[in-house]
Parts: C-alpha cells; structure tokens; sequence
C-alpha cells in the first residue's frame, strides 16, 4: 500500500527544563489536508509546530516529512514553510522583496524570481502593494504578505502559527474562507495552530485536541464535536453538559442543541422537568440554563427559527426533552 | 515653566556659543606675543592658509583621520562580536556583561592611559612577560610608536561602539532570524541579509561615537605616542602651550570643527531615520 502520509510525528517529546511541553506525541498527517492543532494556551501546540519547522529539536521521538527523517535537518533545509503568528516580515525591504526572500536564497535567476514574486502577489491580491514597506500595511495585507511569502516557496507542508488571531473579527471569517480555498486550490498540505476551536472546526478537515502537551483526540470537526472521547474535550469543543450515567463513574456528553425545550412534557426517551435560572437571547439562537428537580445545571440551545418573540423568560417552569441516541458516552 | 525651558539655552550660550566666538574671533586675529592675552584681534586669513599649507599641519590631518579610522574599524570588528553575545545572551546575565563592558569608566581616564605607559614601556609589563617566557630575548618598544596610539585609541573607546550596537541588537526581533531560516538561510546568510542591516542604526553610531572624538584625541598620542606620531589635537596643545600661538591654536579648533560636522550631520540624520521607521 503506497503510503499517503507526508508527516508521521513518532513518539515526539520536548522537555523545557522541568515543564514538558510536548509529551510522546504521535500524529500522521495526510498529503493535502489542512489539520489544526487545537488547544488552550500551554497545551504544547506552538511548540509541535516549532518541532517540524526545527527551531526546536526533540528530546526524543522522531519528525519524518515526505519519507525524509528530519532528525538533525536544520531550519533552512527543510522543505517546510512557516506563517509566523507575528508574521516577521522583514521590515527593511518592501513587499516584493519580502516575498522574492526565499527564492534569491535558493539562487534562482532573478528573471524567475521576478515572475515567481509578480505570480504570488496577484494570488493575495497585493499586486498593487509590491513596493510599499512592512509598516505602511495594514494588519489584513501583512498577514498576505506573510502568506505569500511562505507560499512562493511552494513547500511541501506549510504550517501556520495562529493565522487569524492578529486580524480583528471582521477580516478573520473572510480570511478563514480565503486560506481553505487556497489550500484546496493549490492542493497543499497546511497544519495550522489555533486556541479558537470554532476557527479548527470551520477549516480543518481534521484536527487534534491538545492538552498539556498530549495529543487527546484526532478525528473530524463532526467526530470531535459529537464523538468527544473525554471530558476535556467535550467540554473544551464548544458547550457540553456532562450528566452521569446510573451510578457508576460512567458519562453522557450532551449537546444543547440536541435537547428540546417544552412547556409540555414532550414525548421523547428522555424528559426531565425544570425551571429556566438563565436566558440569553444570542439573535440567532438563544441559550437557556435550566434548573432540573434533581439539581443539576443543563445548558439547552434554541435556534430562532420564526421571527416571534422568545417564549420562554426566566423562571418559568418547563420540561426537557431528548432522543435515546442525542447524547455520547464519554471514554474517560 | 519658561524659566525651565530656557535654562538649557542659556546654558547653551553662555558655555558653549560665547566660547566659541571667542575662539572664532582669535582665530582671525594675529599673534601677538608681548600683550596679555597674546592676541591681536583683527580680519585675517593667515592663520588658516598656513594651516592648508604647510606640510606640517596637512600631515597631523591626514594621520589623524588615518588613525581614527583605522581605530574606528578595529573597534568595530571587535564590537560588532561583544555586542551580539551580550545581546544573545541569557536577559539575568546582560546587565553583568554591560557592566564589565562599562566598568572602565569607573577609573580615570588619565589613569588608565598611565596604565598602559607601565604595561607597554621598554621594562614594562608586556617586555618583562616576553623575556619571562623566552619568546623575544630583545623585543621593541610599542611605547612611543603609532601602534601603542592606536592600541590606545581602541582601548578608550571601544565601549562607545559595543553601547550603540547592543542598543540594536538587542532590540531585533529573534523571530526575523527563525523566518529567514525558514525561508532557507543558511545562519551566515541570515546574520548579512537580516541582522546587519538591522543593525545599521548601531553601527552608524557606534563608529561616529568612536571616530569623532577620536580625530581630535590629545592625552592618548601625547602619552602613548612619541614625536613621529603626528595627531591634529596634539598639535593643537602645542601651538597653544609650547609657542603660546593663541590665533593658530584656535584656527585648527575652528577646522577640526568644521571637519567633524559632516560626520555629525550625518549621525543626526540616522538617528531621525531610525526614530521614523519606529
């Protein structure tokens, strides 16, 4: 069997004095996927980035990029390329300069580079910005040039450190869009970091959860998000309630949207009764906390279909419903 | 408020610009050697022609700018080094290594001119070593030649260059460097293509911090040098002491002036550039 990986990550550790930062992590990444590596602050996904680029070198384990161990290959020798999370352009040449930056290092004749440089430029859409300085652009057009940069290099595997997170919320769902249709247009192989887990689910087609410096779950944004394995992650990918199951030290993983809320009992495997403490009406969908007789808490999402008012205020008493198979049993 | 203002103005003019139109007027005035002061104001060229003319004088220019700048890039080529390791440096161990770098300053100048007279002296330090050791029975003197003014010269003021360039360095941003290499420097590339001309500011600097100051040294070529080694400022102290030549003493200060304000134009420019591009 011919084998579709460009990157198996075997048993990858980095230790910074006392703190392990990356702990035994091992990951194969498909040719041509975008994968995200998700996580909090500290969970280790900035440094496995900084591992496959090689500005870190493993305490043990082992990289391998397109059948190629990269064990002992410096920075400038891997056929890999980084977006900064702070872009570093270089802030003493203009954009042209900046792009065609990789290509006078490989020493290509400068006709080609010219071409290459004029080529990436009218992909981001910054023909017109070739000779203005770093510092004359605004935050949307540096993030291009940075993207042009590594890209003009057509690299095997581009890793992207928190791309969106330096743009304000406006520019970031349109660039979201903007780097998948390029990544699928050209086909490449992208592993992106970010701590915003709407940002991996809406992009990658596949994403690993991070939690202090192991790799927690890999799966699909659907896998992830109704197929959580543990707590952490049910609870860190978007909004779960955790309820027990009977009395032993088992778990269900429920998601608001999948319970039903009514004023009635409603007809379903499952009904609980109970007393609205929370409303927030969110324009698209409200969100409900509701009291259960037996004590707990459970969140319940409403998506405003109609456009009649909410009909259910705070405090008032109501039931909740939900199918046999809404809910995930957690692994641990 | 205005009184604070205007402080540094009369400070200015009463300690700098006054005394300098005192100097500017006896330098176009004539020698006079039987009235106190021995000068005789007036309007004339003689001071300067004879300054451009005799060979005297347009060899202590030439070996002065000479010395300088040669003493400006040996202090270059070992700064540039120091500066980086102070600045890559563990941040809790930069401000020993500044302070070694600064330590000097602590002791006289003079002092440590001195110091160098005892280490470079016919019996000095460095002989008696070099005899100790066997490896020169008969070894010269450096005393007395232009090497031990430049030996001087970088010594005095190699902190002015170190200072300047870890100001730079320090402040590059080490993320430049990992994205050049990404790109695929190799580190020798990056360090030309991205640190020194980051740089440059310091750089710039540091060498006028260095050369300018050092065209007009007197202590260190009249302490450290003999009488083959010709420096303006040192010509300047003997027109003034030994022939007591007040006009001529001061025409070389009005040149050696005029000599250094491109330079210092040129320093100013820099640092208005480099405040610009922040």
């Amino acid at each position: 069997m011919k084998d579709t990986s460009i990157v198996r990550i075997e048993g990858l550790t980095k230790r910074f004095g006392a703190v392990t930062a990356v702990d035994g992590v091992d990951l194969v990444i498909e040719r041509g996927e975008l994968f995200a590596l998700l996580g909090g602050s500290g969970c280790g996904k900035t440094t496995l980035l900084r591992l496959l680029a090689g500005f870190e070198l493993p305490d043990a384990g082992r990289i391998v990029i397109d059948s190629q161990d990269m064990t002992g290959v410096p920075p400038h020798r891997r056929p890999v390329n980084m977006m900064f999370q702070s872009y570093a352009l270089f802030p003493h040449m203009n954009v042209a300069e900046n792009v065609g930056y990789g290509l006078r290092r490989e020493g290509l004749p400068k006709a080609e580079i010219a071409l290459r440089v004029a080529a990436a430029l009218e992909q981001v859409r910054l023909s017109d910005y070739a000779a203005r300085r770093p510092a004359q652009l605004s935050g949307g057009q540096r993030q291009r040039v940075a993207l042009a940069r590594a890209l003009v290099k057509r690299p095997k595997l581009l890793l992207l450190d928190e791309p969106l997170a330096a743009l304000d919320r406006k520019l970031r769902e349109g660039t979201r869009f903007e780097l998948v249709r390029l990544q699928e247009e050209l086909g490449l192989t992208f592993i992106m970091v970010t701590h915003d887990q709407e940002e991996a689910m809406s992009m990658a087609g596949r994403l690993a959860v991070m939690d202090l410096g192991r790799v927690v779950q890999v799966g699909t944004p659907h896998e992830v998000y109704e197929r959580p394995r543990s707590r952490f992650v049910a609870d860190f990918i978007g909004i779960a309630n955790i309820l027990p199951l009977g009395d032993s030290r088992r778990w269900l993983a429920l998601r608001p949207e999948k319970i039903a809320l009514c004023a009635a009992r409603p007809d379903t495997a499952h009904a609980v009764a109970g007393r609205i403490v929370d409303a927030a009406y969110e324009g698209d969908r409200s969100l409900y906390r509701v009291a259960v007789d037996d004590g707990s808490l459970l969140s319940v999402s409403i998506a405003n279909v109609g456009r009649t008012a909410e009909t259910f205020r705070r405090g008032q008493s109501v039931w909740l419903g939900w199918a046999a198979d809404a809910g995930h049993e957690l692994e641990e | 408020m205005r009184f604070v203002i205007a402080l540094p103005f009369v400070w200015l003019v009463v300690f700098f610009l006054l005394p300098f139109a005192l100097v500017l007027a006896i330098a176009f005035g004539t020698n006079a050697p039987d009235s106190a002061p021995p000068v005789a104001l007036g309007v004339s060229l003689q001071n300067f022609t004879l300054l451009f003319t005799d060979d005297l004088y347009v060899a202590a220019w030439l070996s002065s700018l000479r010395i300088a700048a040669t003493a400006t890039v040996v202090c270059l080529l070992l700064g540039y080094p120091m500066a980086y390791a102070i600045a890559r440096a563990d941040p809790r161990r930069r401000p020993l290594l500044l302070m070694l770098v600064i330590l000097p300053f602590w002791t006289s100048f003079l002092i440590r001119v001195y110091a160098w007279m005892g280490l470079l002296a016919e019996n000095g330090i460095l002989n008696q070593f070099l005899r100790w050791t066997g490896l020169a029975s008969d070894p010269g003197t450096i005393l007395g030649t232009e090497w031990a003014v430049q030996l001087g010269i970088v010594y005095a003021y190699l902190p002015f260059m170190v200072l300047p360039l870890y100001a730079s360095l320090e402040k590059l941003d080490t993320s430049l460097l990992e994205a050049a290499a990404d790109l695929g420097a190799k580190p020798f590339a990056a360090f030309l293509t991205v640190t020194l001309p980051l740089s440059l500011p310091g750089i710039v600097a540091g060498c006028l911090l260095v050369f300018i100051p050092a065209v007009g040294e007197f202590v260190i070529p009249d302490l450290l040098g003999g009488t083959d080694t010709l420096m303006i400022g040192k010509v300047l102290w003997d027109e003034f002491f030994t022939n007591a030549d007040w006009p001529l003493a001061s025409a070389v200060a009005i040149c050696l002036l005029v000599l250094l304000v491109g330079p210092i134009a040129l320093f100013q420019r820099q640092q208005a550039k480099s405040l610009e591009r922040r």
